[in-house]
């Protein structure tokens, strides 16, 4: 089990918005999370990444926990995550983008940084072959040297996968990586994300694009109103009546 | 001794009050704008100075204290316009920057205009002090304790008891909220900054009898401002203007007892323990967003 | 086309040498000792501002404390060399060592908080030190200083005039620039620029910002430092007036003024600021009999004022596509607010 959410509670101020949500991801699979507005999706993400402490339940990954952990350290465990709302270094070049990504990778420290001779040193040149190599993998390449903000919407959000990737992660946050996207795009994205797991790689999706979603995803979390309500594969998921009534919203029977 | 020790009580109180009226006007206007107006203790000295001059040119004293608030507090609500405005879009770390740069051309200005001579202002009422105890209580002390006693009472009144501050207090719990039920942000930002010129210049003209007024004064007013609503956690009001009294109360007993030196030194030493052990004030609860 | 292209490749790689050799021998033209001053106090400011501007432009913090970092160098050499009688190399290092320390010690819990409680928490930390230097007045003589400070000696050179020092003082400024322009293009200048573009974003990548935030404040810290440590060597007398509050100000003035997240901004930003400052003592009594050079803290702050609302990205950075780290960034609507998704 690459990675194990048991009890995941979160509130703020009075409101739940995630409650007791608990799931499992088994590696080398992509599991969706999804939802209507407002059901804690991403309050998942942030709580599996750091960036929000949970207030009950635990996070597991790769038999250790890690819920309390800072965000950069669950970073190093192998986690990395794309933002809904992209939050790429705008004014950094793509190629700088891809290689902060691969911070981790590198072991410059700052009074060394300092002192190197000008010019690229060994460890440089080898982060930005390996980022030029992914950049190639999403159709980047020719882009390098833009800076990330003059890249169209779509592209950029192509780029955050990219440098989600560029550290080598066991597990991937993709918080709706179709959205914004044309129909051409989507597609191009569900293919990528299926090599991507072909190559081995694990991710958990939040995604309202449910075409893709039935499409790539192994097995399906349901959430509304911050609590799992369904779990399974897609054709299980989209059989269940209560499932249908959450996204039909036709009544409100949690209070 | 016992004396004293209500001596520096009561000086210590008299202090804390200003303290707690410049914290008082910050932590509103930070509460109502996300401002931090750290030109304040300016709009405090600039008053005292104006009340002085006005007086100086043989207008009695009470109409002196008006015409200075009322100018101090259009000076507020043109810096607002001038300066806040057209940045409210701005980062919480720009409006700082900003109001540091304006607190330190109006200290330039009040030194082009007043010089670096010190003034003082007549006592607002004549007589002698009046013993409580063994220990003397300036009839000034009573004016300033009669000021924050007034503000707050009017504070109050204005946030609980009118419709305006009413509304104005819905619009710092949800600025949308706010914007739904016609409350203009940026009408209320104007108003906060005149509203903290008029109290910042009364507080000046109301110190100016005890203390020497020089036109660099505002600037340990504004930061012990500052540190007075840091110790009740900056978002409180309750919480400000006790930390304002504790802070006055403790300069005055470490000034009487230990050394006059130290008086200055004890407030930013106060304000970096609260900053680096304890930032979300002593007196305040993390969060609390309180008018 | 290509022989054009290979022409201003050649002007490129010779133009920043040129100008650096053109400027270095300045001193054997001018035939002015106050000219060379002001090119000597250029070069002090810039060596602080190349450090805010790391810790500003980069990763995104504002210090109103560097007038006491400035400070602390100079009264490490002045207390060091006059009183104890350490060799001026090794107070120098104090200097250095000192700031950096006490850096260490405020930054930690400080850099946690927001950034509003920095700019308080540095201004509070300067104004502190300026208050010391004025009441400690065994140790640091009070309102009057310290004067009587040795001439810096390396070796067999002795530093003991103003041509000599302009040299001096250049030379650790193009050291302090090359260490800089290596710092911005490695693997840290990314992180550092990562922190200004989205610290989430940067958080997620692996990188530790508190910390990073941390060692970029003590770099700033060392090198106000090795500045304040090299004036007391130059003007051989330290008072607290310098390392005051305003002082804080006007570094943050030339910080912003030559353009945030720029290499060269912050020598830009030095450079305008002390001429304006000069101009202004020059111009201020002219127009206002009487009066003197202070009142120039009034056209900074005004300045500084204009800057922040209407170009916060500075006047150096023509061309610059990045937003400043000053603005604003959507990024706290990732956390703490229940999704919208």
């Amino acid at each position: 089990m690459l990675l194990e959410v048991q009890g995941l509670t979160k509130h703020f101020g009075g409101v739940a918005a995630v409650r007791d949500v608990g799931f499992k991801v088994i590696e080398g699979t992509i599991f969706a999370l999804i939802g209507p507005n407002g059901a804690g999706k991403t309050t998942v993400f942030n709580l599996i990444t750091g960036m929000l402490q949970p207030d009950g339940g635990s996070i597991n990954f790769l038999g250790k926990r890690i819920d309390g952990l800072k965000p950069y350290q669950i970073a190093a465990a192998g986690i990395t995550r794309t933002f809904q709302n992209l939050q790429l270094f705008s004014g950094m070049t793509v190629l700088e983008n891809v290689m902060t990504g691969a911070h981790l990778k590198g072991k410059t420290g700052f009074v060394k940084s300092i002192l190197r001779r000008p010019g690229i040193n060994a460890e440089d040149k080898q982060i930005i072959e390996q980022s030029m190599a992914l950049l190639g993998e999403v159709g980047l390449d020719s882009s390098a040297d833009l800076p990330a903000a003059a890249l169209p919407f779509g592209r950029q959000r192509l780029l955050e996968i990219a440098r989600a990737l560029a550290s080598g992660p066991r597990l991937v946050l993709l918080d709706e990586p179709a959205a914004g996207l044309n129909s051409t795009e989507t597609k191009t994205l569900a293919r990528f994300l299926k090599k991507l797991r072909e190559n081995g790689l694990t991710m958990v999706l939040v995604e309202h694009d449910m075409e893709t979603v039935m499409e790539v995803a192994d097995r399906i979390l349901v959430l509304n109103f911050g609590r799992g309500i369904a779990e399974g594969t897609p054709a299980e998921v989209q059989a269940d009546p209560e499932v249908i009534r959450a996204y039909l919203g036709e009544d409100e029977q949690i209070a | 001794m016992s004396d004293q020790l209500l001596q520096l009580l009561f000086s210590g109180l008299t202090l804390g009050s200003i303290y707690s009226l410049i914290a008082l006007a910050l932590v509103t206007t930070f509460n109502i704008t996300g401002v931090l107006n750290l030109a304040l203790g300016e709009f405090a000295a600039i008053g005292a100075l104006l009340a002085i001059s006005l007086y100086a040119t043989g207008m009695p004293l009470i109409a002196a204290f008006i015409l200075s608030i009322v100018l101090v507090a259009i000076m507020g609500g043109v810096l607002e316009r001038a300066a806040i405005y057209p940045a409210r879009r701005a980062s919480g770390l720009t409006l700082i920057i900003i109001t540091i740069g304006l607190s330190i051309s109006l200290r330039g200005l009040a030194l082009l205009i007043w010089g670096t001579d010190t003034y003082s202002l007549p006592a607002f009422s004549k007589g002698g002090p009046f013993f409580i105890g063994g220990a003397a209580l300036n009839p000034q002390s009573i004016w300033i304790l009669g000021l924050a006693v007034l503000t707050l009472s009017l504070l109050y009144a204005f946030f609980e008891l009118t419709y305006a501050g009413r509304a104005v207090k819905a619009a710092v719990i949800n600025r949308t909220a706010a914007r739904l039920v016609g409350i203009n942000p940026s009408t209320v930002s104007f108003w906060a900054f005149v509203g903290s010129g008029a109290l910042g210049a009364a507080a000046g003209i109301f110190i100016a009898p005890v203390t020497m007024t020089t036109y660099d004064m505002g600037f340990m007013l504004g930061i012990k401002g500052f540190v007075a609503a840091v110790i009740g956690g900056l978002s409180n009001v309750g919480g400000a203007v006790l930390g304002g009294l504790l802070l006055g109360v403790l300069e005055s007993y470490s000034a009487g007892l230990i050394s006059s030196g130290l008086k200055d030194a004890l407030a930013i030493i106060i304000l970096l323990a609260v900053l680096l052990l304890r930032p979300q004030g002593i007196l305040g609860v993390l969060g609390e967003r309180k008018i | 086309m290509d022989r054009f292209r290979c022409l201003m490749k050649i002007k490129k790689t010779f133009l920043w040498p040129a100008a650096v050799l053109l400027f270095l021998a300045l001193p054997l033209v001018i035939d002015s000792n106050y000219l060379i001053s002001v090119l000597i106090v250029i070069g002090l400011y810039t060596i602080i501002v190349q450090g805010l501007g790391i810790l500003m432009g980069y990763a995104g913090q504002v210090s109103f404390g560097h007038g006491g970092f400035f400070g602390l160098g100079g009264y490490a050499v002045a207390i060091m060399t006059t009183r104890y009688g350490w060799h001026p190399v090794l107070a120098l290092l104090a200097a250095i060592i000192l700031p950096g320390l006490i850096a260490a010690i405020i930054g930690r819990p400080t850099l946690k908080l927001r950034e509003l409680y920095l700019a308080m928490g540095t201004m509070g930390f300067g104004i502190l030190i300026h208050t010391m230097f004025n009441e400690a007045g065994e140790l640091t003589g009070g309102p009057s200083g310290i004067a009587g400070i040795p001439y810096l000696t390396i070796g067999g050179l002795t530093f003991d005039n103003d041509i000599k020092f302009f040299y001096l003082i250049w030379a650790v400024v193009l050291l302090v620039l090359f260490g800089i322009n290596n710092l911005i293009r490695s693997r840290v200048g990314r992180a550092l620029r990562a922190i200004s573009e989205s610290e989430h974003a940067a958080e997620t990548a692996g990188i530790d910002t508190g910390k990073l935030k941390l060692k970029a404040f003590i770099f700033s810290a060392l090198l106000a430092g090795l500045a304040g440590g090299l004036y007391a060597f130059y003007v051989t007398f330290v008072s607290p007036a310098p390392f005051g509050f305003n002082t804080s100000v006007q570094f943050v003035l030339m910080a912003v003024v030559g353009g945030l997240g720029t290499f060269l901004g912050p020598l830009l930003g030095a450079a305008l600021v002390v001429l304006l400052g000069e101009l202004l003592r020059w111009a201020i009594p002219l127009v206002i009999p009487g009066a003197g050079g202070e009142y120039e803290i009034i056209f900074f702050g005004l300045i500084l004022v204009v800057l922040m609302i209407y170009r916060p990205e500075g006047l150096g950075a023509f061309g610059k596509i990045s937003k400043s780290p000053m603005e604003k960034t959507p990024a706290a609507s990732d956390v703490g607010l229940p999704e919208s998704g």
